[in-house]
């Protein structure tokens, strides 16, 4: 017995050994994309300088300014919020993806392809342009995305469903049939309204932008509901596991799954309606994510969803660099990079999934 | 103890399980068979909760079902159901460890006598040595059995099995069931099994419930100990096969020859076997 014993708990350990190296290494890195995040642009500031004017306004080290007052505008003022953004949307999609895909049991579950991005940017629009919710003043536009996105969500899980079952291809199509149908209410209700919706055009909410990331108050709501979704997400790990396999199993193993997945579905369309009013409509970074951390750490969600948080906001910040420096000085948008990234391992996942299911 | 008192599911087509009563004793395997599509997955997945909204009441050890909590009924009720292909990345360890679930707090953490528990409950079912792998790429006896020290890590007084045989090579069968049934015996668990080979039944099981499916109205047929319900007489009309009893070291084994004349699988009328 007690050589068993031993068997568990060597393979336990060895798990959590190896999520741990994931988690440094990645932390590591996630510190190193921003300062060369922050550093990278039209006007380039050197990493070192990067790091003094960080360490200065962060830490108070140094103490002495040995830059120009331009640099510490560009660095602290400019292109550190947008960076800041960048970290949460990518934690924040890539963890909404690992929820979705756990809730349908279907790896080719994604905010964009399920139509929630689509909600969040319908109800966005409404907002600004019909004064929805005007009352809440500057949290009037991701209040009216959340609820944009709640109903968008809604309405394809329930179409998607049949006898208890979402089977993945009702889902995806009436995924992509909701998307299309609000991406095409957006963009009209733009238009018709002869475009007095200031900054945030067609483009922003079809293909997401970083660029109008600042230091305000949105901002930190942004980063309240990702750092709050990370942290349920992460508490909800074994029933996250549990979920996963099946509605059955999971209620054998004491979660009832309509309620959990009802609870999973609030949270989604909250982190999803915030992150797209703030930067409009990034896809694919929670289809790509999820898997790449389900590869390096296995499949226990308490382990999949900080480690995806982690390579989602470094996808992200990186896919942003290379949107603001590819065709300098125009900037292309972000939704670009990552659509370039994600389509084809989309690709190569229904390839996959045709090889091994039905 | 689980008890189903005139307990009735019907889908859009008509009754699948109707006016069923049932009760389920510590120590004995009580298995559910009839043909194909006579309701016994679904009687397990009301007897187990699965399925909400039945007429009729189904309790465990005197409480009504319907009343626990999800997590509540899990510390009561262990079920290995048929899901579809396994796709998760868990290992073996971690998905034992999932069996712990329903006895932790909602963001507790599985501690070391949940370790330990988990690690007897895989060595019970003889694959200790599996616990680094992944369940996925385990073969279908070994998966099942990994299912079933699942089951037992829930510590429940009750082990309800979906046709755990299914895509299983004879002698897994056999060693499966073997377990399941040493479980009952040995450590006075409740187990309920749904079955399709009556032979595995009549090895297997201490009690019968054979159920006629819509063609009986969705009515149990005979329910009583295992030989009794193994009856030719019993069983010919429901499956409309031939059936000849015959006993190798004092066992039942039962032989199958299709009937001359096709007729009709009616529990009404009573069939004789062509001379």
């Amino acid at each position: 017995m007690s050589v068993v014993a031993t068997d568990l708990h060597a393979a336990e350990r060895w798990g959590s050994l190896r999520a741990t190296a994931w988690l440094v290494g990645l932390g590591c890195l996630l510190v190193a994309t921003v300062v060369v995040g922050v550093g990278a642009g039209a006007v380039a500031v050197p990493p070192a300088t990067v790091a003094r004017v960080l360490g200065h306004h962060l830490l108070g080290v140094p103490g002495e300014v040995t830059w120009s007052l331009p640099q510490d505008a560009i660095v602290w003022q400019v292109r550190l919020p947008r960076v800041v953004l960048g970290v949460l949307a990518g934690a924040g999609l890539a963890v909404c993806g690992v929820a979705l895909q756990a809730m349908v049991r279907n790896v080719l579950a994604d905010p964009y392809l399920l139509g929630v991005n689509s909600g969040a940017s319908s109800g966005a629009a409404a907002a600004i342009l019909f004064g929805f919710g005007s009352g809440l003043g500057e949290h009037a536009l991701p209040a009216s995305a959340f609820l944009g996105a709640l109903a968008a969500s809604a309405l394809v899980f329930a179409v998607a469903r049949s006898a208890g079952r979402v089977t993945s291809v009702r889902l995806l199509l009436a995924g992509v049939a909701v998307g299309y149908a609000l991406y095409a209410a957006t963009s009209f209700l733009i238009f018709a309204s002869g475009s007095a919706e200031g900054a945030r055009s067609v483009m922003f909410w079809l293909l997401g932008s970083l660029g109008l990331a600042q230091w305000d108050a949105p901002l930190a709501v942004v980063a309240v509901v990702v750092l709050a979704t990370l942290v349920l997400l992460t508490g909800w790990g074994r029933r996250l596991d549990v979920l996963a396999l099946g509605d059955d199993t999971a209620r054998a193993l004491g979660t009832s799954p309509d309620r959990f997945r009802t609870l999973l579905l609030l949270v989604v369309a909250l982190c999803v309606g915030v992150l797209v009013s703030a930067a409009g409509s990034i896809g694919f970074v929670g289809l790509v994510v999820p898997h790449l951390a389900r590869r390096a750490v296995g499949g226990r969600h308490v382990r999949v969803v900080p480690v995806a948080a982690l390579m989602g906001a470094v996808l992200l910040v990186w896919a942003d660099v290379v949107a603001r420096v590819l065709l300098q000085p125009q900037e292309i948008p972000i939704g670009i990079i990552t659509s370039l990234v994600g389509a084809p391992f989309l690709l190569l996942l229904v390839r996959r999934l045709h090889a091994t299911t039905t | 103890m689980i008890t189903a008192h005139d307990v009735s599911w019907a889908y859009a087509a008509g009754p699948v399980v109707a006016g069923v009563h049932l009760r389920t004793e510590p120590g004995r395997v009580l298995g559910l068979i009839g043909p194909n599509g006579s309701g016994k997955t679904t009687l397990l997945r009301l007897l187990h909760g699965a399925l909400r909204g039945a007429t009729g009441r189904v309790s465990v050890d005197g409480e009504d079902l319907a009343g626990l909590g999800a997590r509540e009924a899990a510390r009561r009720l262990a079920v290995v159901v048929q899901e579809a292909a396994d796709d998760s990345t868990l290992t073996v360890a971690e998905m034992v460890l999932l069996g712990r679930s329903p006895r932790l707090g909602a963001f507790q953490r599985a501690g070391v006598h949940d370790r330990r528990v988990a690690a007897e409950s895989l060595a019970r079912v003889g694959a200790g040595h599996l616990a680094g792998r992944s369940h996925a790429e385990l073969s279908g006896g070994e998966r099942q059995r990994v299912l079933i020290a699942r089951a037992l890590a829930q510590e429940a007084t009750h082990l309800l099995l979906d046709e755990p045989t299914n895509h299983l090579d004879v002698r897994y069968q056999h060693e499966v069931l073997g377990l399941v049934r040493s479980l009952a015996h040995d450590a006075g668990t409740c187990v309920v099994v749904v079955l399709h080979d009556l032979n595995l039944a009549a090895r297997y099981c201490d009690d019968l419930v054979l159920l006629g499916g819509r063609a009986a109205g969705g009515r149990v047929v005979a329910a009583g100990p295992a030989e009794e319900v193994l009856d030719p007489a019993v069983l010919e009309p429901v499956y409309g096969i031939g059936v000849r009893p015959v006993r190798l070291e004092g066992r039942l084994h039962l032989l199958f020859e299709p009937l001359a004349a096709p007729v009709p699988a009616a529990p009404a009328t009573s069939l004789k076997e062509p001379a």
